[in-house]
């Protein structure tokens, strides 16, 4: 085995328990760094597919950004622990169809998984080389082609963020006498 | 099997850059007692080595035999963990910083390698990444200490580290428009030669906005006087670090001062035009490169001894309505300056 494919395994394990963590964690401030871990290590496998920029994007929006208003909230909140008995049973959410239908969720989302797996394993790898030749890790061409080939998508996006900006402020704002 | 020397140079180098931080620390420590002292008409340390030198080495031993200690209802997993996040992530943006011009070691090595330990071509963006995980360590410390004093120290940390990451970033957008690269090699290469045969082409008489704005975010970034809020002593004891002992809080204090200097490098490397500099034959730009960090970093102590702390609330009010506005300004000039007049 290269030492891609130890890193690979090494991170995609990290990644899959750390997500596992933040959802067996009982402990909210705990799930907030497990995934935070999980962000990190995607972000590994993102400079392993030779795109650093990616990587650090990850790190700057999520694991940065994201990652703290998610703590602030927790850490203001002061959610201790989340209460098992409660959970179980005396959730409103906690009716036979809800379940039902989760496990239905459940059982579709592994059969997709499973698709995937078997898809990846039988066909035929392409080259690392051949997907990144075309400088998709530089940040000149990134630009370059958000810039022209998806500029309206961009900036369709940048109205949303902007509405949801303006929208903040206007819920944040206190009332004037 | 041959190894390849190239790899054992970079291996060296990571030796090398990881134990001079820490020495760089160390002397940030002493020079801070020295320079305090010095404007505070003392003498500062004198007895431990020659002018004092020594004294650092003691701090650090007088800590090991300290007790560690911990609150009973602190979060056992996080407290551990707060200061050894602000180590590390202080430790790890300073793997990108180059400081010194690519080098062959006078023929040792069969290409020229640059003198960092890692040269990636998204430099900048990874020390903008880095500075954003290092909120974590304070965060987590303030949160899992179980102290209200602790609590407001590691909220206020936050709230200011992520105001002024703005307006640091927005300084950075500046110079990388005018540099055209995100490597931290070819950005300092962009500041060689002169104007008119003399002024040197650092980016700092290009951007005068930009080096203020950068500076003053970096100093807020850091938590160094005139910001130092979380630690802000008459309101909060000491702020989020108030319930560590021991190493523990040793390692808050070295991230600190390894922060200090990463910023300081940055500053030089996109500023100060890193190693270039006249007289100095170009091998020797290691020492201009020192010359200018150590002129920063005496800046920085300078600073804390001479200006009071701010009121919290001024922080943030100068933070989001004068510096913020003052870079996006600084960034629109440099864009048009670069699209009409190719700077």
């Amino acid at each position: 085995m290269g030492f891609e494919t130890v890193a690979f395994y090494v991170l995609a394990l990290l990644a899959v328990a750390a997500s596992l963590g933040v959802v067996a964690q009982r402990n909210p401030m705990h799930s907030v760094m497990l995934l935070i871990a999980s962000f990190g290590a995607l972000a590994g496998l993102y400079i392993l597919l030779d795109s650093p920029f990616t990587a650090v994007t990850q790190i700057i929006v999520y694991a940065g950004a994201i990652m703290v208003l998610f703590l602030f909230v927790v850490m203001l909140l002061n959610v201790g622990r989340e209460d098992a008995a409660e959970w179980d049973r005396s959730h409103p959410l906690n009716k036979p169809a809800a379940r039902r239908l989760g496990a239905a969720l459940a059982v579709f989302l592994l059969l997709e998984l499973a698709w995937a797996v078997w898809h990846a394993t039988t066909r035929e790898a392409v080259g690392l080389a051949s997907v990144s030749s075309g400088g998709v890790s530089s940040v000149a061409a990134i630009g370059r082609s958000i810039f022209t080939d998806y500029s309206f998508q961009f900036e369709a996006t940048s109205i949303l963020i902007l509405a949801a900006m303006v929208g903040a402020v206007v819920l944040a704002r206190k009332e004037q006498e | 099997m041959a190894i390849d020397p190239v790899l054992v140079v970079q291996i060296a180098l990571v030796v090398v850059v990881f134990h001079a931080l820490l020495l760089a620390a160390a002397g940030m420590v002493w020079a801070e007692r020295k320079v305090a002292a010095r404007l505070q008409q003392r003498f500062g340390p004198t007895l431990t080595g020659p002018a004092g030198l020594l004294q650092p080495f003691a701090d650090v031993i007088k800590l090991f035999f300290k007790e560690e200690l911990k609150p009973k209802a602190a979060d056992t997993v996080l407290f551990y963990l707060a200061p050894i996040i602000s180590a590390t992530t202080a430790f790890l943006a300073f793997c990108v910083i180059p400081f010194g011009p690519p080098t062959d070691f006078f023929g040792l090595l069969d290409r020229k390698i640059p003198l960092t330990v890692a040269d990636v071509n998204v430099a900048v963006l990874v020390i903008f990444a880095v500075a954003s995980m290092g909120v974590y360590g304070i965060v987590l410390a303030g949160w899992s200490s179980n102290n209200k004093y602790s609590l407001l120290g590691g909220l206020r940390a936050s709230a200011q580290m992520i105001s002024y990451e703005l307006s640091y970033g927005m300084a950075l957008a500046s110079v990388l428009l005018l540099g055209n690269s995100l490597s931290l090699v070819d950005l300092v290469n962009a500041q060689s030669g002169y104007w008119f045969g003399f002024i040197p082409k650092w980016f700092v008489f290009l951007q005068p906005i930009g080096f203020f704005v950068f500076m003053t975010a970096g100093i807020a970034e850091t938590n160094r006087a005139p910001f130092d809020f979380p630690e802000a002593e008459q309101e909060l004891v000491a702020g989020y670090h108030t319930e560590y002992s021991s190493m523990s809080f040793a390692l808050f204090f070295l991230a600190e001062y390894v922060n200090m200097v990463t910023v300081s490098a940055v500053a030089t490397n996109l500023y100060l035009g890193g190693w270039h500099g006249p007289v100095l034959p170009p091998w020797l730009g290691v020492l201009w490169w020192f010359a200018k960090l150590s002129a920063l970093l005496f800046f920085y102590l300078w600073l804390r001894w001479t200006l009071p702390r701010y009121r919290y609330d001024q922080l943030m009010q100068f933070g989001w309505k004068f510096l913020l506005p003052l870079a996006v300004v600084n960034l629109l000039v440099t864009a048009a300056g670069v699209l009409y007049f190719g700077l």
